[in-house]
Formats: structure tokens, C-alpha cells, sequence
């Protein structure tokens, strides 16, 4: 792919995001000193706040479960060379796919009958708002990028005015619906670890986590071992080359693009259904960007992601731990660093790879060669 | 690859549970905390009000506080636990959107006292402070349609909820007391929470409004208002400000202010707190207990006929003693 020579398959998914890494994390030491504090204590107290106890470590998973779902979505759309943007809005209309569900079932229904119905529900909504772009895109050329920007935009509309008008809790001020009885609420983890006789503190990590590894699973299972993931990736590789397999390209980019929405609409269950048990404004907390983040950092393959949802779940729980504790590390100085670890990570890879491949190619072949 | 797996994983357990056992206040001493919301402290509206009340609160008293700012929804909560795990007096939550989190860490800490700040909480521990924001929106309703010579005025609102359409509805029913066949133009910037930030399309939003023949509009946006009272100089038109008061902005433009005291709100939390005389319920901050109010000052006073100011002190007095009833947005 890159020019200057490759990297060893082992540096070229190990080492060189760790390098990338190191370099962010210097980068942002730096930046630290400068506003005063102590770089070293405040790594430590960003590693102790992601992963340091039982309730860090959940609060770290838990944003990771967004990170995965929206993660995935980016990288199965983007397989099939689309750059699917709109996550946002789709975890927000599969969020509200949940919500509905949840309202209308919990005080009729068992949990383990809401469950399966809250999941179609939270897929299905998704991938029917990644439905009109893919459509418009496959059949019309209307380019994907435009289009789910805007249906982001067109989501917080709709979610605006059906939680300010119509799913209100009556007599309230906040925009936000009525709290679920307990049989629409998926168990956080402390409560399923303690039946099994394991004593977790609580935390707002739950059962979606579980369905988070479940989807990374089958997203490579679908993408690399079946019919239609193999005619996905030869449309994204070469659409002309398709049509000749005889593979109809819009028909996989609506595959796509229904698959990528739907795994986006899994945010729902973690925030809706998982943390929040109500549908509230803005949810999905811009978790349907750092999808496109943690999807180039983790190549468009599951491990990766899963490895880069939690890096960047890291990055949320330990930098507000961060700014916790010193207050003199505000938020938006949180946020410096984060940016920092995607620029490094996402786009400045190559600075690292050149230099990388040049050191492999001498140790490799010493002097001139073979 | 991530960070925290480098470091010993007992020298790092070690050092949390440090962190977590180390209290915040020694044993004795008061300590509150202030958690603003997404706006961040900063926002020249509301939750820089709220900080203005807490350093007033440090200032007098000598007391630091702790604050936070929250970036996601997931936030509110953890913060407010580990505030209260650590031995923090009080907690002002500043805010609607806050209301569930503070619902429920109240109830896993009876013994911290919690105020929201524009929402209700129906707890034993918690103080709910809600602003008669109709009030003042209805006075500067009046001074709008009474500074207005083309007799139509406008609304600007930042992102379309409740809370909003409580300043709308006052401002109207104020200008319609004035002159009841005049016309309210009103916009809302957006639907997410970015319409609290967006001073551009504030502008464009008035701009749009003046060309339509208003000549006077009100702001309820935000950082939005800055947009909304920087097209209405330029066009040599009248705003009125809102929350803070903003009167000094323009000088000679912005016609009033709606001031909301959500600085009294929070340094009287602290300090009743402190004093032992903080009391848990509903608390609503009107024009009668000096919550809100329109502003006269220097920088507007050449604005305010002698006859307006009189008009709307009038029904000030008016709205105080009950005879006047502003109507009140209620959520359907």
C-alpha cells in the first residue's frame, strides 16, 4: 500500500500504533507542563482514573460499548467503500427504535421478551435512517457524505421535537421521557456478576457489552467468510471489477449501508436501555464520530476497533478523572488531548511508517542485501 | 497499546484506591461543589452566572469550592458520586438536564445536600430552584412594544424546548399587553444543543426578522444572543439581552435586559449551607423575591422614557400583587 517498503504484518498492527501513541501521549506531557501541572502525575492519574479500580475500568467499557457498535458501523460501510458519517443520527433513531419499545412494552411484557424486540428494534430504526442515503447514493449517485451529514441533522430534529411534544413526561421541564420500569432495564454487569456469586462495584457497564463483542464477532465472521462479505469488499476494492463477477454494487452498497445503521442503532440499547432508562436529548453524545476515529485507528477489523474503542474509552473516563482531580486540567484541555491521540493515530501515521519500514529494511538486510 | 497497561497494575490499584479513600474536605470543614452543564462556565449566560455566584460565595467567605464541567451525559452522575463520596456539604447542580442525575445520587446520599438549579427534585435532600423566567420576559415584552415604531417585534430562542417556550410566551403576552394587535416574530436556532453556541445564525436570524419589520428583538440563545445583539447595532435597531445583564454590550442598542439571578440562586445555596439554614423543597424565584427582573442602568438609560420606565414598573407592581397573571408555558 504505503511507497517506502512494508512493515512486518506483527510491527505494522503492534508497534506502530504504540508509536503513534507514545508520540501523542509526549505530545500532550508537554502541553501539561506547560499549564502547570506535572505531566508524570497526571498520566498516572489518567491511567489510574480509566482502569484503576473495578468501577474505573467499567465506566472505561461502558464508553467503549458505544465505540465498538458505532466503530463497527463505520468500518462494514467503509469495506464497501462508502464513508458512512451519520452514525450519530443513526444511534440516535435506533435510540429511539428502544426507547419506544420500552415505553410500550415494560409494564406488559417480561425482560426476556422486551429484549429481543428492543434489539430488532434498535437494528431495524438504524438501518432504516442509513436507508435513504444508501438508496439515494446506489440508485440517484447522491454522494453518502452529504447525505448522512444532513440526516444527522434531520435526527436531532425529529428526536427534538417528538421528546419537546409528544413523549414529554407531562409537567416537566426537561425533555426527556418517563423513567422505564425495571423489566425494560438490560442488568448492568455488577448485578449479573453478583448472581453468579461475584462481587463487582456498580458501574453503568452492562449487558450491551456483551452484545458489542457479539456484533464485532459477527461483523467478521459476515466480512470475511461469507458470500455476501466477500462481494462487499470487491465492491468497496473495485466496482467495476464487480460488475464483471457479477455483483451488483448498489445492491451491496444498500446491504451495507442497512448493516452499518443497524449496528450503529446498538448505541441505543447501551444508553437507552442500558445506562439512561428513558429516552433523553442527544444520547448518543457524538460517540457517532469518534466511530470514525476508532475505525481507522482499528484498520476496519473488529479486534482493532474493539482495541481502539476501549483506548478511546479510556481517553473519556481518564480524562474526566483528569480534570477531576486537577482542576486546573479543564475539559477542553481534556479534549486537546484526545484530539492529539487521533492525530496521531488516525492521520499521522505515516510519519511514523516511513522511518519505521527504513529501520525494518536495514535490520532486514544488512549491509545491501541478499 | 493503551497507556494504563504500562504502569504496574498494583502500583496504579494502589494509587486509586488512595485517591478514592482521600477525602476532599478534612473531617469539619465545609466544602461545596458546583456542576455546570454542557455550556461549560465560560458561556457569558447561565452557567457563567452560576460562577459568578459560587467565586462571590469564595470571595466573602474564604471557603474554596470544587466545580466541574460536563462533556457527555454519563458524567453528571460519576461526578456528583464521587463529590459526594468525598465528603463534599453540597452540591448545586445547574441545570434541567441534570435533574435525573441528581435524583438519583440524592437518593444514594441523604446526608449531601443537593440544589438544582431549574428543575424539580422531589427529595427529602434536595433544593429545587425554578425562575419565574415569564416574569421578566413579560416586561421586556412590554418595553419592546413600546419602544417599537413599526409595531412588530421579534423572538430569537435557542434550541426549541420548554424552558424557551416559557421566555416566548412571556415576552409575547407582555408586548400584547402593550398593544394587542402587534406582531411577534419568533425563531428557534436549532435543535441540538450547538444552538446555544451559534452566533452567526443568531445574526442571520435577526437579520431575518428586521427585514421582516421588526425593530425590536429579545434573545434567549445563549452565546446565540451575541450574534442577535451584534445585527441588531449594526442595523441600528434595538435587542434586549438575556440572563445576564447585558445592557453594556451595546450601549444605546440593547433596549434592556432579562436578568436571572442564578448567581443569588447558587451563592445562597453555598452560603445558607454554611449557615446551617439551607432548607430541601421548591424554591421559585420570581419578580416578588428579586429572581429575575429587567435592567436599568447607565448604559440604557437614555433608551427608557420616563413613561415606559413608569408603564413597566407599573405592571411589575402589578404582576407582584397578583393583579396582572403572566401565563406560563406548560409542557403538553
Amino acid at each position: 500500500m504505503s511507497a517506502p517498503g512494508r512493515l512486518p504484518r506483527w510491527a505494522d498492527l503492534g508497534l506502530l500504533p504504540i508509536v503513534s501513541l507514545l508520540a501523542a501521549l509526549a505530545a500532550s506531557a508537554a502541553i501539561i507542563a506547560i499549564v502547570g501541572e506535572s505531566p508524570w502525575v497526571a498520566l498516572r492519574l489518567m491511567a489510574a482514573g480509566a482502569f484503576g479500580s473495578q468501577e474505573a475500568a467499567g465506566y472505561t467499557l461502558y464508553y467503549a460499548t458505544n465505540f465498538i457498535f458505532t466503530g463497527l458501523a463505520v468500518a462494514v460501510a467503509f469495506h464497501a467503500g462508502l464513508f458512512n458519517i451519520g452514525c450519530e443520527g443513526q444511534a440516535y433513531v435506533g435510540g429511539l427504535g428502544v426507547g419506544l419499545v420500552c415505553l410500550g412494552l415494560d409494564h406488559h411484557w417480561p425482560f426476556w421478551a422486551i429484549l429481543p424486540v428492543a434489539m430488532c428494534a434498535a437494528a431495524g430504526f438504524g438501518a432504516a435512517w442509513a436507508f435513504i442515503p444508501a438508496w439515494l447514493q446506489a440508485r440517484r449517485g447522491s454522494h453518502i457524505v452529504i447525505t448522512t451529514i444532513m440526516f444527522n441533522f434531520i435526527a436531532s430534529a425529529l428526536m427534538t421535537y417528538l421528546l419537546v411534544e409528544v413523549l414529554i413526561k407531562p409537567g416537566q421541564q426537561s425533555p426527556e421521557t418517563r423513567e422505564f420500569a425495571s423489566a425494560a432495564c438490560l442488568p448492568s454487569l455488577s448485578a449479573l456478576l453478583g448472581r453468579l456469586g461475584l462481587n463487582v462495584s456498580a458501574s453503568p457497564l452492562n449487558l450491551a457489552f456483551l452484545f458489542a463483542l457479539a456484533a464485532a464477532a459477527f461483523v467478521w465472521v459476515f466480512i470475511w467468510h461469507t458470500r455476501w462479505g466477500y462481494e462487499l469488499r470487491t465492491v468497496g476494492q473495485n466496482p467495476s471489477a464487480a460488475v464483471y463477477a457479477g455483483i451488483s454494487p448498489p445492491r451491496m452498497m444498500l446491504i451495507a449501508m442497512l448493516l452499518s445503521g443497524a449496528l450503529a442503532g446498538g448505541l441505543g440499547l447501551n444508553e437507552v436501555m442500558g445506562v439512561q432508562h428513558r429516552l433523553l436529548l442527544d444520547f448518543p453524545g457524538g460517540a457517532g464520530f469518534v466511530g470514525i476515529a476508532v475505525a481507522l485507528m482499528g484498520r476496519n477489523h473488529p479486534v482493532g476497533i474493539f482495541l481502539a474503542a476501549v483506548l478511546f474509552g479510556a481517553l473519556y473516563q481518564g480524562g474526566s478523572q483528569l480534570s477531576f482531580d486537577l482542576p486546573r486540567i479543564n475539559r477542553d484541555m481534556v479534549v486537546v488531548i484526545q484530539g492529539l491521540v487521533i492525530l496521531a493515530c488516525g492521520a499521522l501515521e505515516n510519519l511514523f511508517r516511513t522511518p519505521l519500514a527504513a529501520l525494518f529494511a536495514r535490520w532486514r538486510h544488512p549491509g545491501e542485501g541478499e | 497499546m493503551h497507556p494504563a497497561s504500562l504502569p504496574a497494575p498494583a502500583r496504579l490499584a494502589a494509587l486509586t484506591a488512595m485517591l478514592a479513600l482521600l477525602p476532599l474536605a478534612a473531617a469539619g470543614d465545609f466544602l461545596p461543589a458546583i456542576v455546570y452543564d454542557f455550556g461549560g462556565k465560560f458561556d457569558r449566560s447561565f452557567n457563567q452566572s452560576a460562577s459568578e455566584g459560587a467565586e462571590r460565595f469564595k470571595k466573602e467567605t474564604g471557603i474554596a469550592f470544587r466545580e466541574f464541567e460536563i462533556t457527555n451525559a454519563a458524567q453528571r452522575e460519576q461526578v456528583m458520586t464521587q463529590f459526594a463520596r468525598r465528603g463534599v456539604a453540597i452540591i448545586v447542580a445547574v441545570g434541567f438536564t441534570q435533574a435525573s442525575a441528581v435524583e438519583k445520587v440524592a437518593k444514594e446520599f441523604p446526608a449531601v445536600k443537593f440544589t438544582i438549579i431549574d428543575g424539580t427534585v422531589d427529595l427529602p435532600n434536595v433544593q429545587s430552584v425554578n425562575f419565574r423566567e415569564q416574569e421578566s420576559s413579560f416586561l421586556c415584552g412590554m418595553l419592546a412594544a413600546l419602544a417599537s415604531k413599526t409595531g412588530r417585534v421579534g423572538f430569537v430562542g435557542g434550541m426549541d424546548i420548554p424552558l424557551i417556550r416559557k421566555f416566548a410566551l412571556g415576552y409575547r403576552a407582555g408586548a400584547q399587553y402593550v398593544n394587542p394587535g402587534i406582531e411577534v416574530f419568533e425563531n428557534m436556532t436549532g435543535t441540538t444543543p450547538a444552538a446555544w453556541g451559534d452566533p452567526t445564525k443568531g445574526a442571520e436570524l435577526a437579520r431575518s426578522q428586521f427585514g421582516r419589520g421588526a425593530d425590536v428583538i429579545f434573545h434567549a440563545a445563549g452565546a446565540t444572543g451575541i450574534g442577535v445583539m451584534q445585527a441588531a447595532r449594526d442595523e441600528g435597531r434595538f435587542s434586549i439581552g438575556c440572563d445576564s445583564n447585558q445592557n453594556y454590550l451595546h450601549p444605546g442598542s440593547v433596549l434592556t435586559s432579562a436578568v436571572k439571578r442564578v448567581d443569588v440562586a447558587v451563592y445562597r445555596a453555598f452560603m445558607d449551607a454554611k449557615n446551617g439554614t439551607w432548607q430541601a423543597g421548591p424554591l421559585f424565584l420570581g419578580l416578588a423575591e428579586n429572581g429575575v427582573d429587567w435592567a436599568l442602568d447607565e448604559h440604557n438609560r437614555p433608551l427608557v422614557t420616563p413613561e415606559m420606565e413608569q408603564r413597566v414598573n407599573q405592571a411589575r407592581a402589578d404582576i407582584i400583587s397578583g393583579k396582572v397573571k403572566v401565563p406560563e408555558y406548560r409542557a403538553p
